[in-house]
């Protein structure tokens, strides 16, 4: 077994309104960014786990967004690869 | 007749539901701590509104995972009694019991006010005791309220008259300006497809006595004595 990071960005589908992001663009326009359009804010979440390698890892985080971690009813998610983490002392 | 008030960590509306069904309606009423397995013979479950685990995650998320959710999902199935109210409302979501979701209300502003809101349906077991286009006063305190859905579930609920309650001005009319929070067709309140579980943004248990400013929420709570009675 292997320690695996597996960083997931989760934001709100398309077509969900975000007053965050709503918001965020009329503070960065009145900061003079006026090059911005939009602005969608989620959030980053990494969980650690054991297992047999990188696919496994994916397999079961991926498991952990459907049932708990982002809901799809307004929520995507996306996984980035895992990165091999020290193992912990045991 | 039997109300079950889940407790969990962090929710603050169960005293006032308790209250509300024990000294307001007259009936038994019980609290249900989140770890235990136990309905206790309850007729009727409520999930009282708060801020379970924090509103960590998502509001509802974790609650939805407390161990006496698995009761109260088969009592739903079951075709029992659930009444689920503003953080309620975000757990019966979460747990599939009603669809769709709620979201960071649209002015990123808690809302803590006497709101109107219009009956939609008073065919349903909790609202049988008012009357279509009445409308009812009654407190909201939330962040997260605004309703959300896919466009063919929004169309299914209105189809199937399973919006109960709906945002309005005091004359029952509807219009973005009342509609408090942004939901979508501003909706207040749903049932789930066997009518069995309201979910609702609103809270009728604070509103119970004209000491409270208003007894418009008692309809709801009249109305489940009377279906369980029956």
């Amino acid at each position: 077994m292997q320690l695996y990071r597996v960083p997931i960005e989760i934001v709100p589908r398309p077509g969900i309104l975000d007053p965050q992001g709503a918001a965020v663009v009329g503070a960065l326009k009145a900061l003079g960014f006026d090059s911005v359009t939009d602005v969608r804010i989620g959030r980053f979440v990494t969980v650690d786990v054991n297992a047999e390698s990188a696919a496994h890892a994916t397999t079961a985080v991926r498991g952990m967004c459907e049932k708990l971690l982002a809901n799809p009813v307004i929520e995507d998610f996306a996984l980035e690869d895992p990165t091999v983490q020290p193992n912990q002392s045991s | 007749m039997k109300f079950g008030i889940v407790t969990f960590p962090g929710s603050n509306g169960d005293y006032d539901a308790c209250q509300a069904a024990a000294n307001a309606l007259g009936q038994t009423a019980v609290y249900l701590w989140h770890k235990n397995h136990d309905l206790q013979g309850c007729d009727v479950i409520i999930l009282p509104g708060g801020f379970s685990y924090g509103d960590y995650l998502r509001a509802g998320a974790i609650a939805r995972f407390s161990p006496i959710m698995n009761e109260v999902i088969a009592h739903a199935r079951r075709g029992a009694p659930v009444l689920a109210i503003c953080n309620g409302f975000q757990v019966a979501c979460e747990a599939g019991l009603l669809p769709g979701a709620l979201l960071r209300n649209a002015s990123l502003r808690f809302i803590s006010r006497p709101i109107n809101m219009r009956v939609e349906n008073a065919t349903s077991m909790f609202t049988r005791e008012y009357f279509a286009g009445q409308v009812l006063r009654v407190p909201v305190a939330h962040g997260d309220g605004r309703y959300a859905a896919d466009p063919d579930v929004l169309a299914r609920l209105e189809g199937d008259n399973r919006v109960v309650f709906r945002y309005s001005a005091a004359d029952a009319s509807v219009s973005d300006a009342d509609n408090i929070n942004g939901s979508a067709h501003g909706i207040a309140g749903i049932v789930s497809e066997g009518g069995n579980v309201l979910g609702m943004m609103p809270h009728p248990e604070r509103a119970v006595d004209p000491i409270l400013g208003t007894p418009d929420g008692l309809g709801v709570f009249h109305s489940l004595l009377a279906e369980v009675a029956a």
